[in-house]
């Protein structure tokens, strides 16, 4: 059963198109990569599935429902969270704060209780602080809840975004280049990290990756932009042995070369 | 020389720090919204003189009433308190709808200057309806607290004079003093507070972990003008007579407080503006007397901008601000 359907996704900016009527079905459950050459429209895929930029034309389902049209905020409250290319924290707050932050739709206090600072409220902030240290746990970063998240290293920041990513409880998650400047050893941390996720929290998760060897070895289905459009989509191994996708890396003299 | 400055020391303290918890608050305003839209808005130093001529107007529908001398001035002052910063916290969040939000991705220099549009508005609308309803647009409140209690300060130090306080003191602090904790309380615990902290880091991502910008932004301009014209209630109060045009000068020094003290800065902001307020009321009853009379009391606002910028030769980013490295 598919949970995320594009359909003929289209993005212009003027006269650039960015992504190109792109078609994708993503099954419940699994691991799919998109991959690319630089500037191939990956981010800006994302960018439209959680609702940043609304499409040209084309449409997304979450589960049969479109989600075109609405606000961030909104599409991340019906399931779909996502973490960032280029890390974007709330660098001046702590990193349990972060966490607490991605809870907000799940915490239920209204203003007017808020404000009041009722019993209730009371106990709902205190549980969601066990929450988010919970989540701080599963990564890994407990020991660093109280830091503010801009102390933090660079592997740790990219957790850390996951965890607040999973603080909105998504259905989905979008992990920008999670292993982007890792090292080998945080690299298969993070693999790890990612089939866990799948395996014990539900999620289907789609993720964007220059490591090929991350990608190869994590995913079930690869699709492969370039130049805005879908020219290839598959298994891993019906990937790495396709020619349009050798192309699109090395170029048409280097694929002749190869093959 | 010091000696007569520590003559007047004891009064010079308790005025300063009057005015500086009405700076304070005003300033928190400020530096809120500056915080989540990096937006200076101008038209909160008129949110304020608002609030002032609301709070007044209620209270003189009280007299009129009779209402004034049958109920206790501090449930008069309190219900006043709420009714006015119910009304100023919409208009706030009326002005940020209509002027702010539509400009929010125009350049800054744009909605700043709305900003200013928006002030010279309210000044004639309040000085319209003023007059208008009263004939002449300065307007003088019920007293309320003018029990004047003296302060012995001479039996603590030979060298203080003897200094009195009008009993309203007593109260322009005390819910000043409260509504700064509960404000502080609100951004730092609470999930609104946390998400308006969020907000003012980076609007986007915040909008992707599930929080309603738009909401968190009318939030932040509702409890900054709430707080804005609370004070002016309390300004009324404390010193009777009011006037269109209070909240331009008013306005400036309470957004000098809030660059002093870190602009963004809550807590910079509260600090701000009662170091401002002693400052001004210290240099109001000292220069001369340093100066032998060559400088009057009225160049206290020069005396408190030189601080200013004293400060900020030396510490850019304010006295609790952070410093800003960009990283490449």
């Amino acid at each position: 059963m598919s949970i995320l359907t594009v359909k003929n996704l289209t993005k212009q900016f003027g006269g650039l198109v960015a992504n190109s009527n792109i078609d994708m079905d993503v099954e419940k459950g699994s691991i799919t990569a998109v991959i690319g050459p630089n500037g191939a429209g990956k981010t800006t895929f994302f960018n439209m599935v959680t609702g940043v930029y609304q499409p040209t034309s084309g449409d997304i389902l979450l589960n049969g429902e479109s989600i075109v049209g609405l606000k961030p905020h909104q599409v991340t409250r019906k399931g779909i969270a996502r973490t960032f290319q280029n890390i974007r924290l709330f660098g001046a707050i702590t990193v349990l704060e972060n966490v607490m932050v991605g809870m907000h739709t799940h915490l239920h206090g209204g203003l007017f209780s808020t404000i009041f600072n009722l019993p209730h409220v009371r106990k709902e902030e205190k549980e969601a602080r066990k929450e988010a240290y919970r989540l701080l746990e599963y990564v890994g970063l407990e020991s660093l809840f109280n830091e503010e998240a801009q102390n933090l290293p660079y592997g740790a920041q990219r957790k850390l975004e996951i965890a607040r990513a999973l603080a909105t409880q998504p259905k989905v998650l979008l992990l920008d280049e999670p292993a982007a400047g890792m090292n080998p050893k945080e690299t298969s941390e993070l693999t790890k990290l990612i089939y866990n996720m799948r395996e014990e929290l539900d999620l289907t998760i789609i993720l964007i990756e220059h490591d090929m060897k991350l990608v190869m070895e994590i995913s079930e289905h690869i699709v492969v932009l370039d130049h805005g459009e879908k020219i290839a989509e598959g298994t891993p191994d019906e990937i790495r042995n396709n020619q349009k996708v050798i192309e699109a890396y090395l170029g048409k003299g280097a694929a002749a070369t190869a093959s | 020389m010091i000696e007569q400055v520590l003559h007047t020391l004891p009064q010079v303290l308790i005025d300063g720090l009057a005015l500086g918890a009405v700076y304070a608050i005003v300033a928190l305003g400020y530096t809120m919204v500056y915080g989540i839209l990096e937006l200076i808005n101008f038209a909160h130093g008129e949110i304020f003189m608002t609030g002032a001529f609301v709070g007044t107007a209620i209270l003189l529908t009280f007299s009129g009433l009779g209402w004034i001398t049958s109920m206790p001035a501090i449930i008069t002052l309190v219900l006043v308190l709420i009714v006015t910063s119910v009304l100023t916290g919409l208009l706030g969040m009326g002005i940020e709808r209509v002027a702010y939000r539509p400009l929010r991705n125009a350049p800054k220099l744009i909605t700043l200057i709305t900003a200013i549009g928006i002030s010279f508005l309210l000044q004639d609308l309040v000085r319209f309806i003023t007059e208008l309803k009263n004939g002449n647009y300065i307007l003088t409140g019920p007293n309320l607290f003018n029990k004047q209690i003296g302060i012995e300060a001479s039996s603590i130090l030979s060298v203080f004079n003897d200094a009195s306080v009008k009993s309203s003191f007593f109260i322009v602090l005390g819910v000043a003093i409260v509504m700064m904790i509960t404000l502080d309380f609100f951004v730092n615990r609470t999930k609104w507070g946390m998400a308006m902290r969020a907000v003012a880091q980076d609007r986007e991502t915040a909008a992707l972990m599930t929080v309603n910008v738009n909401k968190v932004i009318a939030l932040t301009f509702f409890i900054g003008s709430a707080l804005g014209g609370a004070t002016g209630v309390l300004f009324a109060v404390q010193y009777g007579t009011i006037d269109p045009y209070i909240g331009f000068i008013l306005g400036l020094k309470a957004f000098t407080a809030a660059v002093l003290g870190g602009i963004g800065n809550i807590r910079g902001a509260m600090f701000g503006g009662i170091l401002i307020g002693l400052l001004e009321m210290f240099a109001a009853a000292n220069l001369p007397i340093v100066s032998h009379g060559v400088l009057g009391a009225e160049y206290k606002d020069v005396f408190a901008f030189a601080i200013l910028i004293i400060v900020l030769i030396f510490k850019p980013e304010g006295l609790f601000g952070k410093v800003t490295v960009e990283k490449v």
